[in-house]
């Protein structure tokens, strides 16, 4: 088993005074994916968006625990929230490519953090982003047309694309194929699976189906707890709650 | 008289609608058939047919009633001398009338004219009474027949509709004949205008002094008093500096204060904040007028004179400067609505990319919304260059072809004021000239806003 990469303990998250996680605690490894299940309003995305901060957007939110990064804590006020989202990517449920071009969708977030030193550099950057997202066939024609032009499982990729481009640790995904068909879908898995020799995939998901392709350890959530972590083969074929395997077998969610 | 026979007119409607009802209710019961619509559109079948038709008889009845008498009590004068003159007809009506009220503005009446009052009053009075007639008649004899139609089958349901369908037909119509008519009344004044002073000289001409037109020794206009006279371009140059002055006020300031309100500002803030800005816009132009003059130019004048420059006390740049602030809404509501209406989830893949609040606004959501913006800053244009009551007010009359802010300066719609106050000469270059003005400012603001429409049209098929 690999190293643990990101370690979040007793997490509680409130929006307002209402509780949408109630005492998480779970370890993520490195260069694995890691699966969300759960029904909808679970808080399976609520305890993805700590990992990169994303809460700290919603003013109404308060995140309390410990969440760390390769035992750094991401919470910590030394901690730069932009340098913590550099290496913390993130795709979003529905692809939300900015209205730009797609060489200048890439070249944001290298643009941003000056990692790129020149025009080449940048160019290479742009080029090995879609490579790794298996995008660059397909627009290596057009990069300088609009990203919104593509198809939706296309502009999915250019999402993910997107993220690689800045060279993070960890990506998170959340439901990052919910808005797409069958055959993006399927691209989309095949894609993570070439990532995670690369970085450390969490995935948010409703499809089980999918939780059990392309994930290692996958967590079972319900009503804002987690009910049971355990490796992915575990959770499917011999869960150690009755809850999650009403879940699973289909008996609610 | 007219509003009574209006009350008689809707009173028989209403009796109508009544009536209506009434049979269908009656037909419903009587008959063991199903009837085509509920009983009160059999009401307003009736009332439709007793109002509307009588009241376009009333409406064109009093379209010809002034032509009629006019004819009529005249005839006498006409006879006398048959190239008598339009303005002399209208001055021989107007003392007919004011002498039949009783009113004795003339020293001596002419027998002529106490016969015509006398025709007067009695063609006056015959026509009222056929009016009335007529139209109740109409009212009358048409609900009759509508009541007469009226059976199981009739589809009135149907016929309400279609009714209506005209009603807002018309409504529409209003409004666009509206436009019609405004620019051919410019436009025929305008041609009329150009038949006497070339449009190469109005367009290109450097020299605004239209009053020159009427020092004149003899009765005819001197055709020299047309030369030189209608160069409008200080006054285009004048208009355009004065909004140009204001969009620089009018820009940054209210771009970034729609910036603050949609991305920085508490939701709270936010409620109370923009409805007090979009006050500004609420306020008469009149009180931004006194505040330019009495304000601003002086604070102007005094600033400019520290620093070494000559500053006239009416400037360019005090009008331009209050009209920037009162523009600010209209920037800075649009585009704040604009901002806020970008999809979070834009920010939030900014967000997560590692850009702070200010990089993603800058490069993702102000290039997102710049179609909105964009249409908001031409919105602003158009109303500065509309403007008027600020420039008469602040910066001055004088139409002087500069470029320097300090100086007065005046705009067409300034220039259109000056004109038309006062005493008129219809026919004279001079009002004609305003005309002429009117539909260069119509077209200025009609390219404005076509440029608007095609900008807009343009990102918004890029980035949607």
């Amino acid at each position: 088993m690999n190293k643990i990469k990101i370690s979040a303990k007793n997490i509680d998250v409130f929006y307002g005074d209402k509780q949408a996680l109630f005492d998480v605690s779970m370890d993520m490894y490195e260069k694995e994916v890691t699966a969300l299940i759960g029904p909808s309003g679970c808080g399976k995305s609520t305890f993805l968006r700590c990992i990169n901060r994303m809460n700290d957007v919603i003013d109404i939110c308060s995140v309390k625990g410990n969440v760390s990064i390769d035992g750094h804590d991401i919470y910590d006020k030394s901690i730069r929230v932009e340098s913590l989202r550099e290496s913390v990517g993130m795709v979003f449920q529905k692809p939300n490519p900015f209205p730009k071009s797609i060489y200048e969708n890439i070249a944001y977030g290298p643009r941003i953090h000056g990692i790129a030193n020149s025009k080449t550099d940048l160019d290479e950057i742009v080029e090995t982003s879609l490579q790794k997202a298996a995008l660059f066939d397909e627009v290596k024609d057009r990069l300088h047309q609009p990203g919104t032009g593509l198809s939706g499982g296309q502009q999915q990729r250019l999402c993910i694309a997107r993220a690689i481009s800045v060279n993070p640790e960890i990506i998170l995904m959340d439901e990052p194929c919910s808005a797409l068909d069958p055959i993006a879908t399927a691209k989309i898995e095949d894609l993570m699976s070439e990532l995670k020799k690369e970085f450390t995939i969490i995935i948010v998901t409703h499809s089980m189906q999918q939780a059990a392709r392309v994930s290692k350890n996958t967590g079972f959530f319900h009503l804002g707890k987690l009910i049971e972590v355990d490796s992915t083969d575990t959770i499917f074929s011999n869960p150690g709650n009755q809850k999650t395997q009403d879940y699973i077998t289909g008996r609610f969610g | 008289m007219g509003l009574f026979l209006i009350l008689l007119v809707l009173t028989i409607g209403a009796f109508g609608f009544l009536i209506g009802r009434l049979k269908a209710i009656k037909l419903r019961s009587a008959s063991q058939k199903k009837i085509t619509s509920l009983n009160h559109y059999y009401g307003y079948y009736i009332a439709i047919f007793a109002i509307v038709p009588s009241l376009l008889v009333f409406l064109a009845i009093t379209a010809f009633q002034g032509y009629i008498v006019e004819v009529y009590v005249l005839s006498d004068f006409i006879d006398l001398n048959p190239n008598l003159l339009a303005s002399d007809k209208n001055l021989l009506l107007a003392q007919i009338v004011n002498t039949s009220k009783g009113i004795e503005l003339f020293d001596e009446i002419s027998p002529l004219v106490t016969d015509a009052v006398d025709k007067y009053i009695y063609i006056e009075e015959l026509i009222d009474t056929l009016t009335y007639v007529i139209v109740l008649s109409v009212a009358g004899l048409l609900s009759l027949v509508a009541y007469v139609k009226i059976k199981s089958n009739l589809d009135s349901r149907k016929f309400v509709e279609s009714f209506l369908l005209i009603l807002f037909f018309t409504c529409s119509l209003v409004a666009i004949m509206t436009t019609v008519g405004i620019i051919f009344s410019l436009l025929f004044q305008t041609l009329k205008f150009f038949s006497q002073v070339p449009i190469t000289d109005f367009l290109f001409g450097l020299n605004w002094s239209p009053q020159r037109v009427f020092v004149r020794d003899s009765g005819d206009l001197d055709t020299r008093d047309l030369q030189n006279a209608f160069g409008a371009i200080p006054l285009f140059a004048g208009t355009f500096l004065i909004a140009f002055i204001a969009m620089c006020v009018a820009i940054p300031v209210g771009l970034m204060t729609a910036i603050y309100l949609a991305e920085y500002a508490s939701p709270n803030l936010r409620d109370w904040a923009k409805p007090i800005i979009e006050i500004l816009a609420g306020i008469p132009t009149v009180v931004y007028g006194f505040f330019a003059a009495l304000t601003v130019a002086p604070i102007v004048r005094d600033l400019g004179q520290n620093a070494g420059f000559t500053v006239s006390s009416e400037s360019a740049l005090a009008a331009g400067f209050v009209m920037g602030i009162m523009i600010i809404p209209f920037v800075s509501s649009l585009s704040d609505d604009v901002i806020n209406s970008v999809p979070q989830s834009l920010r939030e893949g900014s967000y997560a990319m590692g850009a702070t609040k200010s990089e993603t606004i800058r490069k993702v959501l102000l290039p997102a919304a710049l179609p909105g913006i964009i249409g908001s800053f031409l919105l602003a244009v158009s109303r500065a260059i509309g403007e008027t009551m600020i420039v008469v007010m602040a910066a001055g009359l004088a139409a002087k072809l500069t470029a320097n802010p300090f100086d007065a300066a005046t705009t067409i719609t300034t220039q259109i004021v000056v004109i038309l106050i006062g005493d008129q000469e219809f026919d004279s270059p001079k009002t004609q000239a305003a005309f002429a003005l009117g539909l260069t400012l119509f077209i200025v603001t009609l390219l404005l806003n076509f440029i608007a429409l095609q900008v807009v049209k343009k990102y918004t098929e890029r980035y949607d």
